[in-house]
């Protein structure tokens, strides 16, 4: 077969199975740091395995390693499928995969060596910063590229996200790590004091807004309407909901900065956006959950759609805990506590991991040529146990961050502290072990999948190139 | 100009142009569209989909 007239799923392969290698690295230093936490002699007084290096990794492991193998492989997967086109460029693909590796290869050996330049989420030094950026360059023209020659006037819905998706993160990556070099190691932030502040949240929140969000609602916009064999509920709403969500999150990062030196209008202004950005938000996630409205009785049997269900749910409910938590007198009590652990990660392991779980176990046996994962019971277990997980995890952090919240702000009559800072510690010291238990069933689970990802491509014979679908 | 007059009017364009979107995306014309554009993700023959269709 002629190379035009086939996709490019080689790719979507490699990132596919890469997808499910770093989720289980990223989770598993998690586990370690969240043991840690518990017993902080694990660190065995080496440098190297310290929480405050280890966290890095397994921040930047789990979303960029994580979650950005999962958004190369499904946005090349359905930018091919809904343009009926190959990618744009073969060579250029494969610079971006070999290239991404590349970064996460020197991520996982820097961070551990302390190498850092202090961004939260931007920790990575300059020569790297470098390097993301050509890896992103490339990707926009391989992307871009590809809508640029599709064989259908309009252009999906999914890939508007992705296109957002892609043009902001260049954008936040390139402002935010602005700084001067004064060695291959170390390098100082172009930005000082307060306004260096703002500019890492203005990158923080929307690397959660596009990153995290749009990129992920690219894959819902597919892989929902695809598993549950219908539209999606309204394209319309849709339509409404790409521009309201990209405009409105641009605003929001001030929030992360509530209580600061930053000027109070400021501060303001990241609440006022960050409340209005519920509207989208459920805009979106009701859009999704609705397009099973008539098929419900799917989600019986099909735990794919299970894992994309319940996804969605944890960014409804993550999603209107954010605005609550902006709010400049709940952020009172709840910054810096371990509530907002349980926020992250209510989005990080309820919605972006779930669906890229859903989205994965559906694009695997389509990759490789199979009818179907290998065992469809092992998913369902990996969905509850998955689930359970995730459960139990924010809700210990919840408890937690809330206690940790009123101990710190309890005042005696005569104006003392009711409690020192090592009472609150020693407090939370349960709700540490049940974190640590719900992050290593959620652990087992990405476990589970490696296991069912390794038999279904086990048994695929052949994997030759799929023809270009003609468009209908 | 009073830098909170153009404030003003900024913000007014831009929800002019929020309304403008909403009542492009709700209008009669783009519904065909629309429905069609929607079907993407199921063009490659999924058995459901027939069925969908003949409803």
């Amino acid at each position: 077969m002629d190379k035009a007239s086939s996709y490019n799923d080689k790719v979507v392969r490699q990132f596919t199975v890469m997808t499910v290698v770093w989720g289980i690295v990223g989770m598993l230093v998690g586990v370690i740091i969240a043991a840690q936490l518990l017993w902080p002699e694990l660190n065995f007084n080496v440098p190297w395995l310290s929480y405050g290096r280890l966290r890095p990794l397994h921040t930047n492991a789990v979303i960029f390693a994580f979650g950005g193998c999962a958004l190369f492989a499904t946005s090349y997967y359905v930018v091919q499928r809904t343009c009926h086109v190959r990618l744009f460029s073969d060579g250029l693909a494969a610079f971006t995969f070999w290239g991404w590796q590349l970064v996460i290869l020197l991520a996982a050996i820097t961070l551990p060596l302390g190498l850092t330049s202090g961004k939260e989420y931007a920790e990575l030094e300059w020569p790297i910063d470098l390097l993301i950026t050509a890896v992103w360059v490339s990707y926009a023209v391989v992307f871009f590229g590809t809508l640029a020659k599709r064989k259908i006037k309009h252009i999906y819905v999914a890939n508007w996200f992705f296109g957002a998706f892609i043009l902001t993160v260049a954008l936040l990556h390139v402002v935010n790590s602005a700084a001067l070099p004064v060695s291959m190691t170390k390098s100082y932030s172009a930005y000082a004091g307060v306004i260096d502040g703002m500019v890492q949240w203005w990158y923080g929140h929307n690397a959660v807004g596009f990153f995290l969000t749009a990129g992920f609602l690219g894959m819902m916009y597919y892989f929902v309407p695809k598993q549950a064999g219908r539209p999606v509920y309204s394209y319309r709403l849709s339509v409404v909901h790409f521009w309201a969500l990209i405009s409105i999150y641009m605003w929001a990062g001030p929030h992360h900065l509530h209580y600061t030196t930053l000027p109070n209008w400021a501060q303001s202004l990241g609440m006022v956006f960050s409340l209005i950005l519920l509207a989208p938000s459920w805009g979106g996630m009701i859009n999704g959950i609705m397009t099973l409205s008539g098929a419900w009785h799917k989600l019986r049997t099909d735990p794919i759609l299970k894992f994309m269900i319940v996804s969605l749910s944890f960014y409804g409910m993550s999603t209107f805990e954010g605005p609550m938590m902006s709010i400049k007198t709940v952020n009172a009590l709840s910054h810096y506590t371990d509530w907002t652990i349980g926020h992250v990660h209510s989005g990080a392991l309820g919605w972006v991991a779930m669906i890229s779980v859903g989205c994965i176990y559906a694009l695997l046996p389509k990759v490789f040529n199979r009818e179907s994962m290998y065992s469809i019971k092992l998913i369902d277990v990996h969905f509850w146990v998955s689930t359970i997980g995730v459960v139990l995890y924010i809700a210990a952090m919840w408890m937690a961050g809330v206690m940790q919240g009123l101990m710190w702000r309890a005042v005696n009559d005569d104006g003392t502290l009711t409690y020192s800072f090592i009472e609150s510690l020693n407090a939370t010291y349960p709700y540490y072990a049940v974190r640590l238990l719900g992050g290593t069933l959620f652990l087992l689970g990405m476990l589970i999948m490696a296991y069912n990802v390794w038999k279904t491509i086990a048994g695929a014979r052949d994997v030759s190139p799929q023809p270009v679908i003609e468009p209908a | 100009m009073d830098i909170g007059t153009l404030r003003g009017i900024l913000t007014l364009i831009l929800m002019l142009a929020f309304l403008g979107i909403v009542f492009w995306a709700y209008s009669k014309n783009r519904k065909k569209d629309f429905e069609e554009a929607s079907r993407l993700p199921l063009e490659e023959g999924d058995a459901d989909l027939r069925e969908y269709r003949h409803e």
